[in-house]
């Protein structure tokens, strides 16, 4: 039984610490805000210009002047604050951002990530994702652990034009969750239900298998 | 010199020619000239390059000019969900340059700033890196990115003063200030112009020499994905 893209939102939760400033990445990442847990003090980044973003609004609380990354509405809080882009990019840069949570197309084992552009297809540009990845203190990507035509994302090189280049620290995909050490991969976790032999058969990419292998309980 | 003007065909008088480059703020539909780019459309004005972190949606924003065929091209990180955009783009009678959104910011203040070029690690290894200068400092590989300027800026702040102090409103706020700072020539349409004075002067975000024109315009504000919550019910 592999996780669904809430479970895997819920497992990324536990990466944040309490102090952290933490950028979530547009798609499947924003569900990990659902998921901060109340007992640490977490402060989210948008990268627009904002620290600080809170819930999206009550209809009568819709503000355009007030979005996230992904252009959606959102509300501030006691804390918040707002600043220019070249002033988020510096924070972002500058490494002053704890964490980076966001989605891809391709990991390599060197920690190689590609999520910007399919050749062939429409580019759309990469937005601020080459920027967060060289420049956050960690980057931790969810994603699904094959493609629709259920070929491997982790890959031993990305096929696909790179966004950043050994940037990557930790994947948590569908079935289970990957540290990038200093010779490849390291499998660390596994959902629940899912045995050593479907992550083979899935995984293009050198990995090893933790001596502590947890293996989730289901929920 | 007065630099408040009627509206923003008044305020763009004498500056707009064919094949000028025109710096555009906004993020998405949010914080974007809705004002200078409708006069922009009127005036006819093409060969435009135009920086601008995106393209704003078919027929609304920077859409607006792409419509015309009034943009040759476009300097951004990220151009979204436009259908005519994707045709011209395609068809190849549009170019574009994409920037990470941080390169591109810096770029900008860099432009404004008087500094021509700068190191970032942002894209080494990448497409983007292709043909840039590369060099180490303290072991780390970094590539060089240029400033960019304008010919003109258009920006869109909250309130001014006459003098061209601005503040901005919330996420608004985004590309405008460094755009300001920018152009040879800047251009800001506000919601209010309030007495000089009335301003806190710790509290502007743009300090009024970076803006030669200023008007009062009026805003659609246009909301790209409206996405709400529902209150409990007790």
């Amino acid at each position: 039984m592999a996780w669904t893209r809430d479970d895997m939102a819920a497992r990324a939760a536990q990466e944040l610490q309490d102090g952290f400033y933490v950028n979530l990445g547009i798609g499947i990442p924003t569900l990990v805000a659902n998921h901060i847990p109340e007992d640490i003090d977490v402060t989210l980044q948008s990268e627009n210009g904002m620290l600080g973003m809170g819930p999206f609004p009550y209809d009568d609380e819709v503000d355009a002047d007030l979005i996230n990354a992904g252009k959606q509405t959102i509300t501030e809080l006691r804390r918040t604050s707002y600043f220019s882009s070249a002033d988020s990019f510096g924070m972002i840069r500058g490494g002053h951002i704890d964490l980076s949570i966001l989605g891809a197309m391709e990991i390599s084992e060197g920690g190689d990530i590609a999520n910007w552009m399919i050749p062939g297809k429409l580019v759309k540009g990469m937005g601020g994702a080459m920027d967060l990845v060289a420049g956050v203190k960690r980057v931790v990507v969810i994603m699904d652990h094959a493609n629709k035509a259920g070929e491997p994302k982790l890959l031993k090189e990305c096929t696909l034009p790179l966004t950043g280049k050994a940037c990557v620290h930790r994947i948590i995909t569908t079935l289970g969750v990957f540290d990038v050490v200093e010779d490849g991969l390291k499998l660390i976790e596994l959902a629940p239900g899912v045995s050593l032999d479907l992550v083979a058969s899935q995984t293009e990419a050198k990995y090893t298998v933790s001596d502590s292998l947890l293996q989730h309980e289901p929920a | 010199m007065k630099k408040v003007f009627a509206d923003a065909q008044a305020a763009l008088d004498g500056l707009v020619f064919d094949g000028m480059t025109i710096m555009a703020g906004g993020f998405g539909l949010c914080g974007i000239p809705e004002n200078s780019i409708a006069a922009l459309h009127k005036s006819g004005v093409k060969d435009l390059t135009v920086i601008s972190n995106n393209c704003g949606v078919d027929g609304f924003g920077l859409g607006v000019l792409l419509d015309a065929k009034q943009i040759r091209k476009m300097v951004s990180s990220y151009v979204g969900e436009n259908k005519e955009f994707e045709r011209q783009f395609l068809s190849g009678e549009l170019e574009l340059e994409f920037n990470p959104q941080g390169t591109l910011a810096e770029r900008i203040r860099a432009g404004g700033a008087g500094i021509p070029g700068f190191f970032t690690k942002t894209g080494v290894g990448t497409l983007i890196a292709e043909g840039k200068e590369h060099r180490e400092f303290d072991g780390e590989t970094f590539i060089m990115e240029t400033g960019l300027k304008a010919d003109v800026s258009i920006v869109k702040a909250w309130k001014a003063d006459p003098q061209g102090n601005l503040v901005f409103r919330k996420t608004a706020r985004n590309f405008n200030p460094m755009m300001a700072t920018a152009g040879k020539v800047t251009v800001a349409e506000v919601e209010e112009i309030v007495e000089l004075g009335s301003l806190d002067p710790d509290e502007i975000h743009t300090p009024g020499i970076f803006v030669q024109r200023l008007f009062v315009g009026s805003f659609e504000k246009r909301i790209e994905q409206r996405t709400i919550r529902e209150r409990e019910v007790a």
